[in-house]
């Protein structure tokens, strides 16, 4: 079987050992890449600390408790604050590594060294001893961070990130672990990146066309002391923001994660997303670390070089910004290497399609906390070639109360989640008074937060994993956190939700088809806003909390999709669809510029504002009523929806803006109808009997479209 | 690792007994390379492979390349349920023909 005629490859000169220590052939070793690297004949190993005086490198077999060897770095093998050694005769599979670093122990200084710990590398490809989750509650940290070699080799065929145009994307927010670890979602491996492929073609019955995982990087679930203190159990970390492996996908996400596969399985994941036309965007946390505050444990970074990895008080402790007990000193010129070196890994070698960086503002800050005018990581972020393509999103907001939603350093290039969308859309929609112009900016994209970048800067999206879910925001007013173990002190006080009369559960037919309406008065503004949608996993099927608006800690049903509501709440898995499936098919709702940016194009503007009369809106502070009209001239077709939002308790007829001969008004969801007429699909709307004027229920959304009518034969 | 080669009709079933894992990637490889003919239909019967790394589905899929390359069919029998679940969770499963059996396998190739 020779059916190449390739010429043999020469072999490297450097491919031997030229000196010998602990028994194994090293040579001096290549300082970049940063990391452990297969090269011929063995792996290479390069590691940084501009404070440690000297290193060792600390070799396991995997799955053994104790060192298999410990070479130290000869002092020839280290090149500025960098130490890297060739050492061959390794097999990448079944070896791990750690490193002892030696240097000043002395805090004030900022100095943590400590060579009686074995650290992990901060540019570990795989994390070793964490594959089963929840396990590593008991285990020491000598034992579960492990760092391990990946190979780099993938077959993707003709893969490449999508490049979706973003006004074009419909994010859905998941959490890898939660969306198919429920029995119910009957798939072979149930919690996994491999799970969610089984779950592709609900995503694209659906019609997203973008996953926002949230944190896939190495972290520990277990890092959470507190109990339910109804049930006694242990609370976790769940969702995953401590982040301990940069360049690690995490090890239980992967059903292969025991047989150190989590690497290829992860790719297998974006492969099949793309294969779907779903790009993949990764949630990162680059704004701390999961090693707390100087009193928390060390695994890699406080030991490798505490001073460059943490922005610390002059008298060495740790700042707190991200809420968390420590801040990743991002734009420290080490440290923004770090970050950048790690997202170009992602998506070079996994092809991740865009970024969303939690707690972003911590990233505009400098090593002493100030506030940047410049910062060199975000401007680096924007204008880096093998970044270019990619959605870069900020959650543009911190712990320490830096809010800079509109204001973020942008250069043209970052989006953002739009918080004020979410607490606009949110107040409109439980009847608060003097809305209505702040609803009609936010459904215009935001133009007084990012005309100069276009409406995709703007992540529109009414809730978040970091809150209610939709369904809980129509059915109560105040957060139930009390199993979180805080008193019900944790989380957001401030949610602008409204339980429609009732805080809970209810029996109440007409709370209960109050709730309805709501949560489908929700979907239509948001998929018909111009900007980027973003929905929360599960909100499309109704899944609740149970009113706890913080469930970062719980591992087990309140947390995970129950895939029994697909059937039992299949009106409003319906009814989303065709909203998902509406925004797709109207270039109106998918504007790439603003309203005020954009040329007329014909037969009316892009944008307009109507009442109870056309062309006629009521901005009054007592009003509660507003009607947008999006109009795009798609390749000579009039494209034309129409959307009244009605907040106020009585049903309203509304004058509508009159059609050009040809075409007619009809009617693709009023949210006052019952299933199935509360939404058709789009194409198959049945005209309105009456052009002139049309109803618009009690707290209802119309959403009306224009059609050719129908020529008689 | 140990190897064995007949033939069934036309297709050539190669059998693999023991571990597929970095330790004996290589040899493999270079064992399958000699035993497979070009451009001929082969089966990989893999009811006796007691493990399979990540350096074993790259063997796999390297031979799968070259077979194709050569204009050969290959298909694979008999996975161990644990090496089916690796390789469909990682992907490498997509490229095969795969079939429960020997017979099967055969009857898949000379369809």
């Amino acid at each position: 079987m020779s059916g190449m005629h390739v010429r043999p490859m020469l072999e490297r000169i450097d491919a031997y050992p030229n000196q010998w220590i602990s028994g194994f052939g090293v040579r001096a070793g290549r300082p970049l890449p940063f990391g452990a690297t297969i090269v011929p004949g063995g792996i290479n190993f390069s590691v940084y600390s501009n404070n440690a005086t000297a290193m060792t490198l600390v070799l396991f077999r995997r799955g053994e408790s104790r060192p298999m060897a410990e070479i130290p770095f000869p002092p020839a093998f280290r090149i500025g604050g960098v130490f890297a050694m060739t050492v061959f005769g390794l097999d990448a599979e079944t070896i791990e590594y750690g490193y002892r670093a030696y240097g000043p122990y002395d805090p004030a200084e900022g100095h943590h060294f400590d060579p009686g710990r074995i650290l992990a590398d901060p540019y570990a490809k795989l994390i070793g001893g964490r594959e089963e989750w929840g396990a590593a509650r008991t285990a020491p940290d000598a034992e579960v961070y492990r760092s391990g070699v990946a190979g780099d080799d993938f077959d993707w065929e003709s893969d490449r990130p999508l490049n979706l145009p973003a006004e074009d994307l419909v994010i859905y927010e998941l959490h890898v672990r939660g969306f198919t670890k429920d029995p119910s979602s009957g798939v072979t491996a149930p919690g996994t990146f491999a799970g969610l492929v089984e779950k592709i073609p609900y995503l694209r019955e659906l019609g997203v066309n973008c996953v926002e995982l949230m944190p896939v990087f190495e972290f520990d679930e277990c890092d959470n002391a507190r109990s339910d203190p109804t049930t006694g159990r242990p609370l976790y970390n769940y969702w995953g923001y401590n982040p301990l492996g940069f360049f690690a996908p995490k090890a239980s996400y992967a059903s292969t994660g025991r047989h150190g596969m989590q690497v290829d399985e992860f790719k297998s994941l974006v492969k099949h997303l793309h294969l779907a036309g779903i790009e993949v965007v990764l949630d990162v946390v680059f704004n701390h670390t999961g090693e707390g505050n100087e009193r928390g444990r060390t695994v890699s970074f406080r030991g490798l070089d505490n001073s460059t990895y943490y922005m610390l008080t002059p008298e060495g402790y740790h700042y707190n910004f991200s809420g968390t007990g420590n801040t990743l000193n991002c734009n420290h010129p080490v440290v923004r290497g770090f970050i950048l070196d790690c997202l170009r890994y992602w998506a070079t070698e996994f092809h991740i399609d865009g970024f969303r960086f939690d707690l972003a503002a911590v990233l505009g800050r400098a090593p002493d906390g100030s506030l940047l005018s410049n910062p060199p990581l975000l401007e680096s972020l924007a204008h880096d070639p093998v970044l270019r393509d990619c959605k870069l999103i900020a959650e543009a907001w911190d712990a320490a109360g830096l809010y800079q939603v509109g204001a973020f350093p942008d250069y043209c290039r970052w989006a953002e989640w739009n918080g004020r969308y979410r607490d606009s859309i949110r107040r409109f929609l439980k009847g608060d008074l003097g809305m209505v112009g702040e609803l009609a900016t936010r459904m215009a994209g935001s133009a007084d937060l990012y005309l100069r970048r276009g409406p995709a800067a703007s992540i529109n999206f009414v809730t978040a994993h970091d809150g209610f879910t939709l369904r809980d925001l129509v059915s109560y007013n105040d957060k139930h956190n009390e199993n979180n173990g805080e008193d019900n002190k944790d989380g957001d006080n401030a949610n602008n939700s409204w339980n429609c009369g009732h805080e809970g559960p209810s029996d109440d037919p007409e709370v209960s088809a109050l709730r309805d309406r709501q949560v489908r008065n929700a979907l239509l503004i948001l998929l018909t806003s111009h900007g980027v949608p973003m929905l929360v996993a599960g909100d499309e099927m109704g899944r609740t909390q149970r009113g706890n608006n913080n469930a970062y800690c719980h591992d087990g049903p309140l947390s995970w999709i129950d895939w029994s509501l697909v059937d039992k709440n299949a009106d409003l898995l319906r009814f989303a669809r065709c909203a998902i499936a509406l925004r797709r098919s109207h270039r109106a709702l998918r504007r790439d510029r603003h309203v005020a940016e954009t040329p007329p194009e014909g037969l009316f503007p892009a944008l307009s504002w109507h009442g109870v009369h056309a062309w006629m809106p009521d901005w009054a502070s007592y009003s509660r009523l507003l009607a947008a009209m999006f109009y795009a001239d798609d390749d000579g077709r009039h494209d034309c929806v129409y959307v009244a939002a009605n907040a106020y308790w009585e049903g309203q007829t509304l004058e509508l803006p009159a059609l050009p001969d040809g075409l007619a008004w009809h009617l693709f969801a009023d949210t006052a109808a019952a299933a199935p007429h509360d939404v058709h699909e789009p194409g198959r709307e049945p005209p309105l009997a009456d052009q002139a004027r049309a109803h618009v229920g009690p707290r209802g959304v119309l959403v009306l479209v224009a059609h050719p009518v129908p020529t008689k034969s | 690792m140990q190897l064995a080669k007949y033939m069934q009709g036309d297709v050539t079933v190669i059998a693999l007994d023991g571990r597929l894992d970095s330790g004996t990637a290589a040899r493999v490889q270079q064992d399958l390379d000699a035993l497979i003919p070009e451009g001929a239909p082969v089966l990989l019967d893999l009811s006796r492979l007691s493990y399979m790394s990540s350096a074993g589905l790259r063997v796999l899929l390297l031979v799968y390349r070259q077979a194709h390359d050569s204009g050969a069919r290959i298909a694979l029998a008999a996975v161990p349920h644990d090496a089916y679940e690796i390789m469909a969770a990682t992907g490498f499963l997509d490229f095969f023909t795969v079939a429960d059996s020997v017979t099967g396998g055969v009857a898949a190739l000379t369809a």
